[in-house]
């Protein structure tokens, strides 16, 4: 229950006398406010700024610091106030929440210092209202990855007895660790320039000899030129290899972009070594020369900007994907215009529509080489007109790649996308157990609040008193509130597994009909209800009542309410408790028997059963069933 | 291509049309009567009317209660079932002067009969509950309307199952009790006498007394 509503908690218990005349049975005792003492204010002093409210509004929440009597220990005498000596901005908030029932958070405050007050307040985050919710993960989010981002930068120190070949891989992947991995950075640098330049220069024009034509240097210096490329091939062929034998998972390390572009940066040379000076082959052989461009992707494991590039390249696929298609659309159609425009025009260069894709593309991208230029009036149209849409499709998709790039730089777009699947399954997980938290409480606290009757009855106050310490006063009315209206209607509130399980049960059976087997052993089993309860029963010492099994009618020891379909949950002491344990298979769930009997208190011994007028029958599920006669 | 960097610079700073939405007409806001007429009107001391209606208020900023508030406050209280028909028959009890809103004044009369009225006036607010046409007769129908909204507030786990008939059944045992001359209807004396001669009812209109 929201205790933003708990002021109207008066309303709604003054509204159940609507359901008296309605119900046949008596209804439960009310809960007693024990020490009820006039609400006052509450002066709290935090950091020298002064709260007050009202004590009520406090014990609202009494599983939080202020709620409780843990604030006694910051109780000032001299000044009759709560002293804090925490944020008084974020106390605005937990105060805030006390009043409204929701919790903010405020953006302005650091998500570290907000985590700590909370805290220490003993709120849960969890309970931030859905107003505040998002930004409250988000910024959690961005706070943990940069915890991570730290953890990394610290595991780069150097770890103790790291194998040589993890040194190595380190080595290679983080050139800043150790001076040989810089060194070897270097000059691998250098040898992909040197490699590249040659390759460059080897097809410059380099001294002709007057009468004969020119040749290049690279004919001219064969000798020189295939040493240099000999050289850096080597040197790239160790690096690779070195990569290889380093990396922890060698499958992976081969299939990375990287590797790749080392092995087509050096296969040519290989290849070319293979394949002698073959004639036919010397075609191709020069093909895969060109090749050897490759090793200028090299560069990229030196600069990062060059690998980010190329992963907004590939992450923008599809709006370049969207770019190509239009411009092949709309260089299809001009093309064909053109062509036809042409077509009557004596030496045109429009010879074909392929042919025409050129002037189209040249025209389009606004580049104009005029190799090609359209005669006829109809061609010049047509051909403006491709020059204006070409602006036109050109421009549309390129600013969507470039707002793309703008977007890759900001890292909390990956949290982006994890944000909108876990969201909206978040949230509804939170509802959910909100809900049934407040109504699995009250299946709670009804045991706790029949047993809290029977021992009013056998007088031991303490235990009474031990017991309701667990429940706010505001919780044990509304359950109190709870118990009337299951009072009115005959019928009790059950979870889920019940409800599943009477349901087959109900399906399942034929006829309520009353055998006559009493219950052999004390230890009864109980309800599938009740295996919540062994976590909040208190200690009880041994009573002299075996079992322990309450009626509401228990005031009156009334067995005369025969009229009524009435089961009775079953209480079980802590005694029969530590039988039951024992004897986990009556446990089960799946016998859903319900067993009842009374115990009249005046003669302790006499177990007498009441009337169960739904006995489940013996199905094949049910291990143990009791079932109690009629009277 | 430089026609091309205005494109993209128009890009970065999107504009976007903010279409201010109308302002909604501000809601209907209420103030109470004073305390001292308050007082006289009801059974509360000055201190009981104050805490009622700083509750009041803080669930209600504008001073009245609309009846999806209603329904949407009293939900809360039964989280297992729907309490919203039972709201309903509520909010038509509290509304006294049938306005659609439930002022303070509405409210704190209603809880005024509520906890601190005899008994008498309780049975006479219960019948006026029940009575949903308000023509001083409980007919089976309405009866059955005002049991299936009671049971609906259970929800669908209880134990043992709600059958779809136990309402009715319900009404049946009702009218058996209260319906003297047995003509279908009870009036509201049939229902004061029957009811006063209840040991059980009449204990458990005293339950509340305490609850401000």
């Amino acid at each position: 229950m929201a205790s933003g509503v708990a002021a109207w908690l008066p309303f709604a218990r003054a509204a159940a006398i609507g359901w008296m005349p309605v119900a046949n049975m008596p209804m439960p005792i009310a809960p007693t406010e024990k020490n009820k003492r006039a609400d006052e204010l509450i002066v709290l002093n935090v950091s020298g700024r002064r709260f007050e409210t009202w004590r009520n509004t406090l014990d609202r929440y009494p599983d939080t610091l202020l709620g409780s009597s843990e604030k006694e220990f910051f109780y000032n005498e001299e000044t009759k106030e709560y002293f804090f000596d925490r944020d008084a901005d974020v106390f605005r908030a937990v105060l805030n929440f006390y009043r409204t029932g929701k919790l903010h958070y405020p953006r302005s405050e650091c998500i570290t210092s907000y985590d700590e007050e909370l805290s220490f307040f003993g709120i849960i985050p969890e309970i931030i209202g859905d107003c505040c919710y998002e930004e409250y993960k988000d910024r959690r989010r961005e706070n943990q990855e940069r915890l991570m981002d730290d953890d990394e930068d610290k595991k780069d120190a150097k770890l103790p007895n790291m194998t040589f070949r993890e040194t190595m891989w380190r080595a290679f992947e983080n050139p800043h660790t150790s001076t040989m991995a810089l060194v070897f950075y270097y000059v691998t640098g250098f040898f992909i320039a040197i490699s590249v330049l040659t390759n460059v220069v080897e097809t410059v024009p380099c001294g002709a000899t007057p009468n004969t034509k020119e040749v290049t240097c690279g004919d001219r210096y064969t000798v020189a030129f295939f040493c240099m490329d000999t050289a850096c091939v080597l040197i790239f062929t160790v690096e690779y290899l070195m990569r290889l034998f380093a990396a922890p998972s060698r499958y992976r390390f081969m299939r990375s972009v990287m590797s790749i572009i080392d092995v087509v940066a050096i296969l040519p040379y290989y290849i070319g070594l293979v394949m002698t000076d073959n004639e036919d082959v010397s075609g191709a052989f020069v093909t895969l020369r060109v090749f050897r461009v490759f090793r200028i992707f090299k560069f990229s494991r030196h600069s990062q900007g060059l690998r980010i590039l190329g992963y907004t390249l590939k992450s923008c696929a599809s709006e370049l994907g969207f770019l190509l298609f239009s411009l092949t659309m709309a260089i299809i159609i001009f093309a064909t215009v053109m062509f036809y425009a042409e077509k009557g025009s004596t030496s045109s260069k429009f010879t074909s529509i392929p042919a025409s894709f050129w002037y189209t593309i040249v025209t389009m991208t606004t580049l104009g080489y005029g190799d090609m230029v359209p005669k006829t009036i109809a061609g010049k149209i047509f051909g403006s007109i491709c020059s204006l849409s070409g602006v036109l499709v050109i421009a549309l998709p390129v600013p969507v790649i470039v707002s793309n790039f703008s977007r890759i730089y900001h890292q909390n777009q990956r949290a982006d996308k994890r944000r909108a699947q876990k969201m909206q399954k978040a949230r509804l997980a939170r509802i959910r157990i909100s809900k049934t938290g407040s109504s699995n409480a009250f299946l709670h606290s009804k045991r706790n609040g029949l047993f809290s009757e029977a021992l009013e009855l056998t007088s031991s106050i303490e235990e009474e008193q031990h017991l309701s310490k667990n429940q706010s006063l505001l919780e044990s009315q509304h359950h109190h509130l709870l118990h009337c209206l299951e009072k009115t209607t005959n019928h009790e509130f059950a979870d889920e597994l019940c409800y599943e399980q009477s349901y087959l049960e109900g399906a399942l059976q034929s006829y309520p009909s009353q055998s006559p087997s009493l219950s052999s052993q004390e230890g009864m089993t109980g309800t599938c209800c009740t295996r919540h309860t062994k976590r909040n029963h208190a200690p009880l010492p041994n009573s002299s009542i075996p079992t322990c099994a309450l009626s509401h009618t228990h005031p009156h020891h009334n067995l005369q309410e025969l009229s009524t379909i009435h089961i009775q949950p079953l209480n079980t002491s802590r005694s029969s408790l530590n039988m039951r344990v024992d004897e986990p298979a009556r446990l089960n769930c799946q016998s859903g028997t319900i067993t009842t009997a009374i115990i009249s208190i005046p003669t302790p011994p006499a177990t007498t059963p009441e009337s169960d007028a739904h006995p489940p029958p013996p199905g094949p599920t049910l291990q143990n069933v009791v079932k109690v006669s009629a009277l | 291509i430089s026609f091309l960097y205005t494109c993209t610079a128009v890009l970065i700073f999107p504009n976007i049309d903010s279409v201010e939405d109308e302002l909604e007409l501000s809601a209907v806001r209420h103030r109470p009567e004073g305390l001292e007429q308050l007082e006289a009107l009801t059974r509360f001391n000055r201190k009981e009317l104050q805490i009622l209606y700083r509750g009041f208020k803080n669930e209600c900023p504008s001073g009245v209660v609309n009846e999806d508030t209603f329904k949407d406050i009293y939900s809360q209280f039964f989280p297992q079932g729907d309490a919203s028909t039972y709201a309903h028959f509520l909010f038509n009890a509290f509304d006294t002067d049938k306005d659609g809103s439930v002022s303070f004044e509405d409210f704190v009369m209603g809880l005024s009969i509520l906890l601190r009225g005899s008994v008498q006036e309780k049975l006479n607010w219960a019948f006026n509950l029940y009575d949903i046409n308000k023509d001083g007769y409980i007919t089976k129908e309405e009866m059955l309307d005002i049991m299936k909204a009671i049971y609906d507030m259970m929800g669908k786990c209880t134990y043992p199952l709600l059958k779809d008939d136990t309402p009715r059944q319900h009404v049946e045992i009702f009218f058996q009790k209260m319906d003297k001359n047995k003509d279908g209807v009870v009036t509201i004396d049939e229902f004061i006498d029957c009811c006063q001669n209840d040991e059980n009812i009449m204990r458990s209109m005293q339950l509340f007394d305490n609850v401000i």
